[in-house]
C-alpha cells in the first residue's frame, strides 16, 4: 500500500518536473529567437515567404469571420438596443466591441488555428525527418533559417490581421444595421465616432493584438521545435499549439483589459 | 522567378490590406480627425455645480455643435467649478452677454453646455469668461427641493385649518 502511494507520488512529480522543464525550455528558446531577430531582417526573402503562408493564406477566414461577426453583432445588438429607443447607438456598440475585444481575440483564435498549427506541423515535421539535423550538419543554424522567420512573420502578420477583422466587422455591421434594419447612416457612424477614441480605444486594441501575436507565434514555433520527433508526436504538438495559443489569449485579454480598461 | 514574384505581390496586398483597415479604424471608427481641429478661441465658465460633465461634452448653441469641453477644473477661491469651453474658429461672433447652461440630452443621455446667445454688440475673444452661468440640473436636488416645498405647502395649510 505505501508503495502505490510513493508511486503515485513520483508520477505528480515527474509531471510537475516535465511541466517546469518545458517551461523553462519554452523561455531558453524564446530568448534563442530573440537574438537572432536582427539577422533575420538580412534574408527579407525567407520572411516574405512565410508572411505568405502565415498572413495572406489567414486573410480569407479572418475577412468571412470578421464580416459574420459583424453583421451578427448588429443584428443582435440592434434587437436589445431598440426596446431602449436607441437604435442609433448601434455603430458605437459594434465598433466598440469590434475594436477593444473582439477583433484582437477571435483573430488571434483564428490565426492560432489556421497559421499557429500550420506552423508547428511544419516545423515539427521539419524535426522528424530530420531536415533540421541536416542543416545543422551544413553548419546553418536552424533556429535563424527556419524559427525566426515564422516567429517575425506571425508577429507581424497578427495586428494586421487583427485590423482586417474589426475593420470588415464594422463594415457587416454597417450593412445589417443601415442595410437591412434601416439605422440612419448618418447616426451609425457619428455615434461611433463620438465614442470611440484613437488612443483608448483603437491604439489598446492594437496593442492587445501585438500581444496575442507574440504569444502565439511563440507558442506555435516552439511547440513545432519541441516536438517529439514522430508523427504522433507532431500530431500532439499541433493540438497543444490550437489548446494552449486558446487558453494564453484568454488570459491575457483578461490581464490587458483590466489593465487597460479596468483601472479608471 | 516568376513564383517569387507572385508572392511578394500577395504579401504587398496583405499589408496594404491591413494598413487600410489601420487607417480605416482611424480616420472613420475613432475620432481622431476631430482631435486635429485645435485652431480656435477658448472661454471659461464658472458654475456652482456641473453635475455629470465630461471632457470632451460637446458645446452647443440651438442644438448645433460649435465646439467641446476641452478642461474641468476647480476653483479654489470661489469654490466654483470651471469648465473651459473651446470654440471652433467659425463660430467667432459670441455676443458677450451669452449665457452658459448644463443641459443633459434626453433623459439618460450625456451632458452638453448650451450657450444662449445674448443681444450685446461686442463678441468673446480667447481666454474671456462667460458671466451667466446656469448649474447642472442634479435630480436629487430636485427632488427634494419638490418633497420640501409640499412639505412647506401642508404645514402651512394645517396651520391654517388650526386658525
Amino acid at each position: 500500500m505505501p508503495d502505490a502511494m510513493i508511486d503515485s507520488l513520483q508520477g505528480l512529480g515527474r509531471k510537475a518536473l516535465s511541466f517546469f522543464e518545458r517551461l523553462g525550455r519554452a523561455h531558453l528558446f524564446l530568448w534563442r529567437v530573440l537574438t537572432g531577430l536582427p539577422q533575420a531582417f538580412a534574408r527579407p526573402g525567407l520572411l516574405v515567404a512565410q508572411l505568405y503562408s502565415v498572413g495572406v493564406l489567414s486573410m480569407v477566414i479572418i475577412v468571412v469571420s470578421g464580416l459574420n461577426v459583424g453583421m451578427v453583432l448588429g443584428l443582435q445588438m440592434y434587437n436589445t438596443l431598440s426596446d431602449f429607443g436607441s437604435e442609433e447607438s448601434l455603430g458605437q456598440v459594434v465598433a466598440l466591441s469590434l475594436v477593444r475585444e473582439l477583433g484582437p481575440v477571435v483573430a488571434a483564435l483564428l490565426f492560432a488555428g489556421r497559421a499557429g498549427s500550420a506552423l508547428t506541423a511544419e516545423i515539427g515535421l521539419m524535426k522528424a525527418t530530420e531536415q533540421l539535423a541536416g542543416m545543422e550538419m551544413m553548419a546553418v543554424d536552424p533556429l535563424k533559417r527556419v524559427v525566426v522567420p515564422r516567429f517575425i512573420a506571425g508577429l507581424i502578420s497578427m495586428p494586421l490581421l487583427a485590423a482586417i477583422f474589426s475593420a470588415v466587422g464594422v463594415m457587416g455591421g454597417y450593412f445589417v444595421g443601415v442595410g437591412l434594419l434601416g439605422v440612419d447612416s448618418g447616426a451609425f457612424w457619428s455615434t461611433m465616432q463620438s465614442r470611440v477614441d484613437w488612443h483608448e480605444d483603437v491604439l489598446n486594441g492594437i496593442i492587445k493584438s501585438v500581444a496575442f501575436g507574440f504569444v502565439a507565434a511563440w507558442i506555435a514555433v516552439f511547440e513545432g521545435y519541441d516536438a517529439m520527433p514522430t508523427s504522433e508526436g507532431v500530431s500532439r504538438a499541433t493540438t497543444r499549439t490550437v489548446v494552449h495559443t486558446a487558453l494564453a489569449v484568454l488570459g491575457l485579454d483578461f490581464i490587458l483589459t483590466a489593465l487597460m480598461f479596468g483601472v479608471d | 522567378m516568376q513564383q517569387t514574384r507572385m508572392v511578394e505581390i500577395a504579401v504587398g496586398f496583405f499589408v496594404a490590406c491591413g494598413m487600410a483597415a489601420l487607417f480605416v479604424l482611424a480616420m472613420k471608427v475613432s475620432n481622431i480627425a476631430s482631435i486635429g481641429s485645435d485652431d480656435g478661441y477658448t472661454s471659461t465658465a464658472h458654475c456652482d455645480n456641473i453635475g455629470g460633465l465630461k471632457v470632451r461634452a460637446p458645446v452647443r448653441i440651438g442644438g448645433v455643435l460649435i465646439g467641446r469641453v476641452s478642461n474641468v477644473g476647480f476653483d479654489e477661491k470661489t469654490y466654483q467649478a470651471v469648465v473651459t469651453l473651446r470654440i471652433e474658429k467659425a463660430y467667432q461672433q459670441l455676443p458677450v452677454d451669452s449665457s452658459a447652461s448644463i443641459f443633459t440630452a434626453g433623459l439618460l443621455g450625456e451632458q452638453y453646455v448650451s450657450l444662449e446667445p445674448g443681444g450685446a454688440d461686442t463678441y468673446y475673444k480667447d481666454g474671456d469668461s462667460i458671466k451667466l452661468t446656469q448649474s447642472a440640473l442634479v435630480m436629487e436636488q430636485l427632488i427634494g427641493r419638490f418633497l420640501f416645498q409640499k412639505a412647506s405647502e401642508g404645514t402651512a395649510k394645517s396651520e391654517g385649518t388650526v386658525k
